[in-house]
């Protein structure tokens, strides 16, 4: 088992990392410590107190607010969409590209899908405007709710305490 | 763990293979029986051997995986086709008595599970009996109703004995060239039910006493378009048989029977182990839900197929729920799949199972010792009756690789989003490319014989975006992790095609934080022919990859063709020539270096079954990138202003998409004005909050287009089809769109033939069949 210091998991975040170490930590049993090095790192990079639980992606976090300890989804902005058990999507901005011209602001031409086939949905921060996911479904594709986090079961497997309200 | 259906078979017992006395099949039961009861393969919660006498155990470990590999890299050098020599398409995989994998080689290892089944299905239907299993035999198969992915490849099964008694099989497979379907090349499309897919062996004894026989050859060499690599990749596959089969005889000679069976149980149990603690130390346990699709576009005049039924534009739909549990085991569910169709692209479950360890030995389990111990720690479902189960013998599923490759870019995402969560960014991987376009023709070639081509260039499209870095540009494929685009030379001495060009392809990664790797084009010219037909085989109106996390899909295809070009008199007058570089697809740069009556085909039509090509005329090689990973705003300036100098994106999408302000020098270097693109960026984030609506909003709309019935007929096809086979999805898709009761789609509305959608006949209804079943339905 190999162990990383901070300093490498926020070069890592950064993408910054240099390829030895990278390729050390593809090639490596995993280190059990990387979670906590990470929210350690993930907190450094916000504003605001609530505690980062997990991250959805590069904006996007799992966190325990300070004030209640509920469990929100939260953008590195400080936009809160919610309780984290329930969709973020339906809580965002969501930007339709449905037909050529608006594909073609992405793609050139012949280059994107035919939107009687499939359409992009961006979802964006309603606050700073981030974009967090983009869905590629067909039309009337229901919104999907990617992810569903079994909290108290990953902390049973750091072996760390749960928070409170998972 | 799934336990598979359990075929006591009667028939007559001929004396037994095995020291126990049991029949083959009672001994596999026995296995099963233990496994379901007690969690641990074959019962065993403890690994005696291992724990008792590591070095013993790792010794047999290491010199069979050796052993395994070593033989791959000389059995190569036997074949001639460049798809088996320059792109190692073939893997051999060792097995213990019951048929279950001990270890493998390396290669295009999706074959672990297909000859896997193979062996099953011998086992369960009584092959010892008749026709007999005996040292020196040899079975061959390819039968895609047994669990091969398709036709192509073509496994060689060799029983390995001690003492008179059976101790294991070994495998060996091999892509082969063509299989004599009604489309030349070995993925054709044209044909749309088995009865056309090239010919399907099943599991037939092919050789006594090491030595083919003599009806097999003559046969088996009629049947196909390219003989001479047919013998030659045969003569590969039982070379490396054979030399794994004496290694195992040294192994038993130097270390014992006792120890080697010992091995070949508990590297199994020691295999399903391994999966565990990975998936702990890796993943979040909870669920996770993703979806894929990819586009069947038959309804164009392009797609020539015997039966008119099968001309219609359809959709594959994959939804997957994996569930990872708490005590680290985890389950793949794929309710919701639409039915399976008229088209090659239908899968087998085992070929579906098996091609996912492909993907996990590239990130959850990356080792050389991968197992069939990973899939008793797996549970699948597949339910019967859709594309990746079919519940008809009629399927054909020569380029099943157009729905796996699509619907198993989702599963990335999906357990990459459980890497990133807890920190292995290093892992994460936002999805695979669809490896195509597959170019494949046949005829008469420049050497005067009757030939057919698939270029494996697709062995080397872009990969995905990882959470920290770009994806490989023109790298692999995921099917084969080993992934070469082959030499330009080895090609032109394979096929009646020259070179024009072979460049990277322009915008072809997604985009991202970190970008999906690039594809590439080649331009080919069609020289030395005689009565030549070539055809595409891609997706085109649909991505099957997504980005990640704010990251853009990869673009879709799009197919180039040109015919009566003129070129062989430009090239004679010493005229400018198109020598590839399509950059821009709405430009039409080729098209300005081909004489007046070109006639051109340019368009998203990326499936097309044969067309007529007469030497001079091109065909366009794209082959795709890899999807994106993090909003594109996030990308480092200085790495845009690289992409935009090796011309990895066109200017105007640098600017729209990734929002940098640019200029170009006198020499033509762009360079990123740091300041203003950090300005730009901000007012692009306004813009976005500007033109988006509200989700719940949004909803509301598009609820109302459902009502209206207001999509394209594939589009409603996809979900008509899906909602008859699993009220499950029809039920979730009401519940989220909120619609009435009484609403319904059934495809009966949609004024389209639905052959096979109400009548269908399985496999399993055929007299003496006992279908070798690993997944749940
Ligand atoms: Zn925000």
């Amino acid at each position: 088992m190999s162990n990383f210091t901070k300093k490498q998991v926020s070069d890592l975040v950064k993408g910054s990392l240099d390829w030895d170490t990278l390729h050390m930590m593809l090639s490596m049993p995993k280190d059990k410590e990387r979670y906590a090095n990470y929210m350690s790192v993930l907190q450094d990079q916000v504003s605001w107190d609530d505690k980062i639980i997990m991250a959805f992606g590069p904006h996007l976090y799992l966190a325990e607010t300070t004030a209640d300890k509920s469990l929100v989804t939260k953008c590195s902005c400080g936009h809160d969409f919610g309780d984290y058990r329930s969709n973020w999507k339906l809580n965002a901005l969501v930007y339709v590209r449905d037909d050529e011209e608006k594909m073609q602001e992405v793609y050139p031409k012949l280059m994107a899908p035919d939107t009687n086939w499939q359409v992009y949905r961006e979802y964006y921060c309603p606050t700073c405007g981030v974009m967090h996911d983009i869905e590629a479904p067909t039309p009337w594709y229901p919104v999907i709710h990617d992810f569903q986090p079994d909290i108290p079961a990953l902390f049973d497997w750091l072996d760390l305490p749960a928070p409170v309200n998972a | 763990m799934t336990i598979q259906e359990k075929i006591n078979g009667a028939g007559t017992r001929p004396a037994s293979l095995l020291p126990s006395g049991l029949t083959l099949n009672d001994h596999r039961n026995l296995i099963l029986k233990r496994t379901e009861e007690t969690g641990h393969y074959n019962g065993l919660e403890t690994l005696e051997f291992k724990e008792s006498d590591p070095i013993g155990y790792e010794r047999i470990f290491s010199k069979l995986r050796a052993g395994l590999v070593n033989s791959r890299e000389v059995a190569k050098k036997i074949a001639a086709s460049p798809i088996v020599e320059q792109e190692g398409e073939l893997c051999f995989t060792l097995y213990n008595v019951a048929g279950d994998c001990i270890a493998t080689s390396t290669g295009i290892i999706i074959h672990v599970g297909t000859m896997g089944a193979a062996i099953k299905y011998m086992i369960q239907n009584n092959w010892e009996s008749n026709p007999g299993i005996n040292p020196g035999d040899m079975f061959t198969n390819n039968d895609c109703q047994i669990g091969n992915v398709h036709p192509c490849d073509i496994a060689t099964i060799v029983p390995i004995f001690h003492e008179g008694n059976l101790i294991g099989w070994v495998g060996g497979v091999t892509h082969v060239i063509d299989v004599g379907a009604v489309g030349p090349g070995s993925m054709s499309n044209g044909q749309i039910q088995r009865f056309g897919d090239g010919v399907q062996i099943t599991c037939r004894k092919t050789g006594v006493n090491d030595t083919p026989l003599r009806d097999w050859l003559h046969e088996s060499q009629r049947n196909v378009r390219t003989p001479k690599y047919w013998i030659l990749d045969e003569k590969t596959r039982i070379a490396g048989c054979h030399m794994i089969r004496d290694l195992v005889e040294e192994t038993v000679r130097e270390e014992g029977i006792e120890a080697y069976e010992r091995f070949a149980t508990e590297v199994i149990e020691d295999g399903r182990r391994g999966l565990v603690s990975r998936i702990k130390a890796m993943t979040i346990p909870g669920k996770i839900k993703t979806v894929a699709f990819v586009d069947v576009p038959y309804a164009h005049e392009d797609v020539a197929v015997p039966s008119p039924f099968a001309k219609v534009d359809t959709i594959m739909h994959a939804p997957c729920e994996i569930t990872v549990k708490p005590d680290a085991t985890w389950r793949l569910d794929f309710e919701g799949c639409s039915r399976w169709g008229w088209h090659t692209y239908n899968a087998n479950p085992v070929a579906f199972t098996s091609g996912i360890w492909v993907m996990m030995t590239q990130s959850l389990v990356p080792t050389e010792r991968i197992n069939d111990g990973a899939r008793y720690a797996t549970e699948f479902r597949l339910p019967k009756g859709t594309w990746t189960n079919p519940d008809d013998r009629r399927t054909a599923h020569a380029d099943a690789w157009h729905f796996l490759v699509s619907s198993w870019s989702s599963l990335w995402r999906g357990i990459s989003r459980t890497y990133f969560g807890r920190g292995y960014l290093e892992e994460v991987n936002a999805g695979n490319s669809n490896p195509c376009n597959w170019l494949q023709g046949g005829g008469i070639n420049q050497e005067g014989e009757i030939h057919a081509v698939n270029s494996f260039e697709t062995a080397a499209c872009g990969t995905g975006a990882c959470a920290v870095k770009d994806g490989l540009n023109h790298a692999a494929a995921i099917w084969n992790p080993e992934g070469d685009m082959g030499d330009i030379e080895i090609w032109e001495l394979a096929e009646p095609l020259l070179y024009m060009g072979r460049t990277i392809k322009t915008n072809t990664g997604g985009y991202g934080k970190y970008r999906g790797g690039l594809g590439f084009e080649t331009l080919r010219m069609v020289w030395g022919s005689a009565d030549w037909t070539m055809f595409f085989m891609g997706n085109g109106y649909m991505n099957s990859d997504w980005g990640l996390m704010g990251g853009y899909p990869a673009a879709t295809g799009y197919r180039f063709e040109a015919h009566n070009t003129g070129l062989l008199e430009r090239i004679s007058e010493g005229k400018s020539l198109p020598l590839g570089k399509d950059r821009d697809p709405g430009q039409c740069e080729l098209e300005k270096h081909l004489g007046p009556d070109a006639q051109v085909k340019r368009d998203k039509q990326c499936i097309t079954t044969e067309a007529i090509f007469e030497n001079g005329d091109l065909y366009l090689n794209y082959l795709r990138g890899g999807p994106g990973f993090g909003d594109p705003l996030d990308r480092d300036i200085a790495d845009v202003e690289n992409d935009l100098n090796q011309n990895f994106v066109l200017p105007a999408f640098a600017e729209k998409v990734y929002g940098v302000v640019i200029s170009q020098d006198k020499d033509g270097a762009w360079s990123v004005d740091s300041e203003k693109t950090v300005l730009q960026r901000g007012n692009i984030r306004q813009a976005r909050i500007a033109r988006g609506t509200p989700t719940r909003q949004w909803m509301e709309s598009e609820r109302q287009r459902i009502i209206d019935k207001d999509a394209s007929v594939q589009v409603q096809q996809m979900f008509a089809s899906s909602f008859y086979l699993s009220e499950r999805f029809l039920n979730e898709f009401k519940t989220f769109w909120d619609l009435p009761a009484s609403w319904e789609l059934k495809e009966e509305e949609l004024g389209i033939p639905m052959f096979g959608a109400k009548h269908h006949m399985d496999l399993s209804e055929l007299p003496d069949v006992h279908p070798v079943i690993m997944t749940e339905q």
